[in-house]
């Protein structure tokens, strides 16, 4: 038994070698960033990137605990994890630390520790249990609610703790339930929800709705083979209409004035040159000098700790959410290109990996994984590259701070770990 | 197909991301380039300029410290602007205005302020500058000149241009460039290179040490020095001579090609080109339309070279075989061509063979030569050309190449030019006989007629005339060394030689009144009419005077045209000042003195003043000569009139 055991416990080799890559690579970029041209010892600690080494090596030490523990143990306990993590998180209302306006951290000796790096990992796990159970069937209203609360808790609690962009992480969890088979019409209503925002705030609510409603009534009258009763499509237009006027009011009414002008950068909504021109100085400021540092690294990139955008910090934050601004610039077009198809490998290993669980929970907590890991991916390189709105997330495995290094770490090999176990499932 | 959704979102991303960093770091990116980093300061330090001596040494170009306020606008803070403009001695509009100005040409990249403070401003300013974020001082070298002669041929530097900025990747906003002259000529050489120090900067635009640990910077190597082959004091004696006139001299050392002297009159200190005033002193040069300062009359001036050109007539009749030097013609004072009119010869009358046709510059006798060798074939047209290929061999009709950067390339007409001119008209030697006395339609400049009489003294060969003579050490340009042979027999030379030294030596000879005891000369007078346009009529205007020379007629040191506008015949002013210049080079002192001293008595002034005076005026013969003194005399008067006519 014994031996039949150690023989089929094989990990994934691939997943590990990427991660190791992108690790090391990142460290290095660290190491460029948060460096000021000298550098006495990779391990000095009152650098951003000697306290990175540190965060790497316990990395490891986590790494070993992770893959020695009982596969089973991770089903198990997914309960149990799940709410101590949000027990973490609600304790920070009454211990939390604020940084940057975000009461997200514990401050434990000199160092902080942030809740939310792991609640994404102890959230995958309790979607992946409760899906998993027997008992749970996702395509009832009542267990897609049920499910949907699991995410809810502990993105309403962060939102509460002013960390909007960590929020918006688990909308990652949309990708499993839609692989675990939630009606089709939920895609269609993302679908809509995305357009008729875009297209409220860009076009105006007046210019979508009446878009909205020949659309809708061309379909009913001449697309639709079997005319059900003209109040249907009244409705959903009417909702649309209605749905268009709350983006609008949440837009003009609800957010704050930076958010107000993330977005209206992005939709390209301010018109006018002077108040442009302030933004870039302003708000605009760390987006107009990642994309310079990045274009500035041309094809080849500037070198190693030879970036000269990267060593007059010229970009705020750039050892964390910009670093991504360090490989643009220093090793350039191929260097860049070169993380975005590690990442890339990556997030398809690991789905190629849940497709091939035979465990339900497995497979679920392996989709888990690979969505929340591609939209860290997505929203940080795409803010970096000025794609998307500024959003304030970290790139996984390559920004700098222990606490995000250690929550993906744990995210990753619980996989590794449950998907070294698969032969053994039976 | 839901395994599909989040695989293909994963891959389309990625492809995004590659495209957009393809966008960011290839399409639109450009190769690094250090000085195009803002995030880099690079402080510049300028070499010396290369200094310049005279063919003896003689130092005629140094530098002198200048400091211009820079000022890189997008760094400019809130400054107390009172202040800084009572300091910089500016107005609070032209603050405004040079603000602008240099932000327009880029708000990140510097540009000068205001330039070339004087060294009391600057200690003022300099204890000051912190103050100022945003502008700083950079010191230059300006040319500070030790000499007031030679202006066109030292030429100056100045601000470099949009235009040279981009043609030469060298130059930034401020820099100075040569722009005239040998300044502009051996702009390369002088220059020297630039030292830099790359200084990395923050975000907050503050220095934050030396870029790359100082492995990029660079110190600069100074320019080289240069010697002209112009003779300082020669120069300063042409310029002496050539006061209250306007013209041209240009001395050439046949030997070498080397040029002794170019001057051009009326000349202008060359410290008026440095500085601050240089714009306003370099406006009120180019106004002055009457004299026209700037313009080169040396090598700008084209003009009908007279009977200088008669020896290369000679020397194409001899070369073609139609006379040989034995050969006379009777002058009954006239040449009959069978023209409307013969050409009239003021030589007297009587038998002239080739010396005493040149000496006594018999306009029958050339007109003879002339209309042999053109006849000499029976296609006129071919005739033409080969004439004009003899007189183009001596480097006339062209640029001829000498080392300044401006020129007129003259006209000498061969047969196509005709065949233009007459295309229904079988035209012959009679139709363009004026030519055969250097008029008609053949221009020169007076440095092309300076190496035409160089290329005579060599006897058949000459260098293209240049203004360097080394540059520190190096050898000049091989174009320079490289003899260049006309297409006349060296034998034909000789009997042009002695015609020529008969105008100085033989009782009748136009400049027998000219001789310098010592020195054999030999030369040739001219006279060139010449015209303008007053109120759309084409008006006659006196003479040019013209007067080429070599001397000693062996082993020849100095060739030499003078061109003295409106100055009648030639030995009048132009021949004087060729004796003066020859007896000043080859002696160094003057004995005959008072060729000198009728030279610096007479003005031309009214001359040049008759054109625009809206006055009738008469010309030549009928038009008086007059003393600087009677002049001065004059112009009081005059001034008193309108003076009282104000009143």
């Amino acid at each position: 038994m014994s031996l039949n055991r150690t023989r089929n416990f094989k990990f994934d080799w691939i997943t590990i070698v990427l991660f190791l890559l992108l690790v090391g690579f990142g460290w290095l970029n660290i190491v460029s960033a948060s460096s000021s041209g000298e550098i006495t010892s990779y391990f000095d600690m009152s650098q951003p990137y000697g306290k990175q080494s540190v965060f790497i090596l316990f990395t490891f030490v986590l790494i070993i605990l992770v893959l020695s523990i009982e596969a089973k143990f991770y089903e198990r306990f997914a309960s149990v994890i799940y709410l101590v993590s949000m027990l973490s998180l609600i304790g920070l209302f009454l211990f939390g630390k604020t940084v940057n306006g975000a009461t997200s951290w514990y401050g434990i000796g000199g160092f902080t520790l942030q809740p939310s790096e792991f609640a994404k990992f102890a959230t995958a796990l309790a979607v992946a249990k409760y899906i998993s159970d027997l008992q749970t069937n996702i395509k009832t209203l009542k267990d897609q609610l049920k499910t949907a609360l699991i995410i809810f808790v502990p993105a309403f609690l962060i939102l509460l703790q002013n960390d909007a962009g960590s929020t918006i992480v688990y909308a990652a969890f949309f990708f499993v339930f839609y692989r675990e088979g939630i009606p089709q019409i939920y895609l269609l209503l993302l679908l809509s929800i995305i357009l008729l925002s875009v297209s409220a705030l860009k076009f105006s609510v007046l210019i979508t709705s009446i878009i909205v409603t020949v659309l809708i009534f061309v379909h009913h009258f001449f697309l639709k083979k079997k005319k059900g009763s003209i109040l249907q499509p009244i409705f959903i237009t009417l909702a649309c209409i209605v749905f268009s006027f709350g983006v609008y009011f949440f837009y003009s009414n609800i957010l704050q004035p930076h958010q107000q002008d993330r977005i209206s950068l992005w939709l390209r909504l301010e018109k006018d040159p002077v108040k442009l021109e302030q933004m870039k100085r302003t708000i605009l400021y760390n987006l107009n000098e990642s994309e310079k540092a990045i274009s500035s690294g041309g094809v080849t990139g500037k070198g190693f700790m030879e970036g000269t955008r990267t060593i007059g910090k010229f970009v705020p934050e750039q050892h964390t959410d910009y670093i991504f601004s360090t490989v643009g610039e220093e090793w350039g077009f191929l260097g860049s290109s070169f993380v975005v198809i590690l990442f890339v490998l990556l997030l398809i290993r690991i789905l190629h990996l849940a497709e091939l669980q035979k465990s339900q929970f497995s497979r679920i907590y392996g989709y888990s994984v690979a969505s929340i890991l591609f939209l860290h991916f997505m929203i940080n390189i795409g803010m970096v590259m000025g794609l998307i709105p500024t959003i304030g997330i970290p790139l996984p495995f390559f920004s700098y701070g222990g606490s995000g290094l250690w929550g993906f770490t744990l995210l990753l090999f619980v996989f590794v770990k449950l998907d070294s176990n698969r032969i053994n499932e039976w | 197909m839901r395994k599909l959704l989040l695989f293909s979102i994963i891959v389309l991303v990625g492809i995004t991301f590659i495209a957009r960093l393809f966008y960011l770091q290839v399409y639109t990116g450009k190769a690094y380039n250090i000085y195009e980093d803002n995030a880099i300061r690079k402080v510049f330090y300028y070499p010396k300029r290369g200094y310049v001596y005279d063919r003896n040494g003689e130092l005629l170009v140094a530098n002198q410290p200048s400091y211009d306020v820079m000022i890189i606008p997008r760094e400019v803070e809130p400054l107390d602007t009172l202040e800084f403009c009572s300091l910089l001695k500016i107005s609070k509009d032209d603050f405004k205005k040079k603000f602008s100005r240099a932000n327009n040409y880029s708000p990140r990249l510097p540009s000068p302020f205001v330039p070339q403070l004087s060294k009391k401003d600057y200690a003022v300013l300099q204890e000051k500058m912190w103050k100022y974020k945003g502008f700083y001082i950079q010191k230059r070298s300006l040319r500070d000149y030790q000499t007031t002669i030679g202006a066109n041929v030292l030429g100056f530097i100045a601000e470099a241009n949009q235009g040279e900025i981009e043609a030469d990747g060298f130059y930034q906003m401020g820099d100075l460039i040569g722009k005239q002259g040998i300044e502009k000529s051996y702009e390369n050489e002088l220059r020297g290179v630039k030292g830099v120090k790359f200084i990395q900067k923050n975000r907050f635009n503050r220095d934050i040490g030396p870029f790359d640990d100082g492995k990029q910077d660079t110190i600069p190597t100074p320019g080289k020095d240069i010697i002209v082959s112009i003779d300082a004091k020669l120069q300063a004696y042409g310029e002496m001579l050539m006061q209250n006139k306007v013209g041209g001299i240009v001395a050439i050392e046949p030997s070498s090609g080397e040029i002794l002297s170019l001057v051009s009159a009326p000349s202008y200190n060359p410290n008026l080109m440095v500085g601050r005033e240089r714009s306003d002193n370099y406006i009120k040069l180019r106004n002055d339309s009457i004299h026209l300062p700037l313009i080169d009359k040396g090598l700008l001036r084209m003009h009908e070279p007279g009977s200088p050109f008669k020896a290369l007539v000679a020397l194409a009749a001899l070369q073609e075989g139609v006379v040989d030097e034995n050969f006379s013609v009777r002058c009954s004072g006239a040449y009959n061509y069978g023209g409307r009119r013969p050409m009239g010869c003021h030589c007297g009358t009587g038998t002239r063979n080739i010396f005493d046709g040149i000496s006594e510059s018999c306009n029958s006798y050339f007109a003879t030569l002339y209309r042999r060798t053109i006849d000499k074939y029976d296609d006129a047209s071919h005739a033409m050309d080969v004439w004009s290929s003899h007189i183009k061999s001596f480097g006339l009709g062209d640029y001829l190449g000498y080392d300044l950067s401006i020129g007129k390339k003259g006209n000498i007409p061969d047969g196509t030019y005709y065949d233009k001119m007459y295309p229904d008209f079988r035209w012959r030697a009679t139709t363009n006989i004026s030519n055969s006395i250097g008029q008609g339609e053949v221009l020169v400049t007076p440095i092309q007629l300076a190496n035409m009489m160089a290329a005579i003294a060599n006897r058949g060969h000459y260098y293209t005339p240049h203004i360097i003579k080394s540059i520190e050490g190096q050898p000049i340009d091989s174009t320079y060394t490289k003899e260049h042979h006309t297409s006349i027999d060296k034998q034909h030379f000789e009997p042009v030689i002695q015609g020529l030294f008969d105008v100085y030596n033989k009782p009748g000879g136009t400049a027998y009144f000219l001789q310098v005891p010592d020195i054999e000369i030999c030369g040739k007078t001219g006279t060139a009419e010449n015209f303008t346009v007053i109120d759309g009529v084409k008006t006659q205007l006196t003479d040019h005077s013209i007067f080429v020379a070599f001397a000693p007629k062996e082993n020849p040191k100095i060739a030499i045209a003078v061109l003295v506008e409106n100055g009648y015949f030639g030995a009048r002013f132009a021949g004087r000042i060729a004796s003066l210049m020859i007896e000043k080079y080859i002696k160094g002192d003057i004995t005959r003195t008072d060729l000198e001293k009728w030279v610096m008595d007479y003005t031309l002034e009214h001359e040049y003043e008759k054109p625009t005076s809206g006055k009738p005026f008469r010309i030549n013969a009928n038009s008086g000569l007059m003393t600087v003194e009677q002049y001065e005399r004059l112009k009081k008067i005059e001034n008193e009139q309108t003076q009282t006519d104000l009143q």
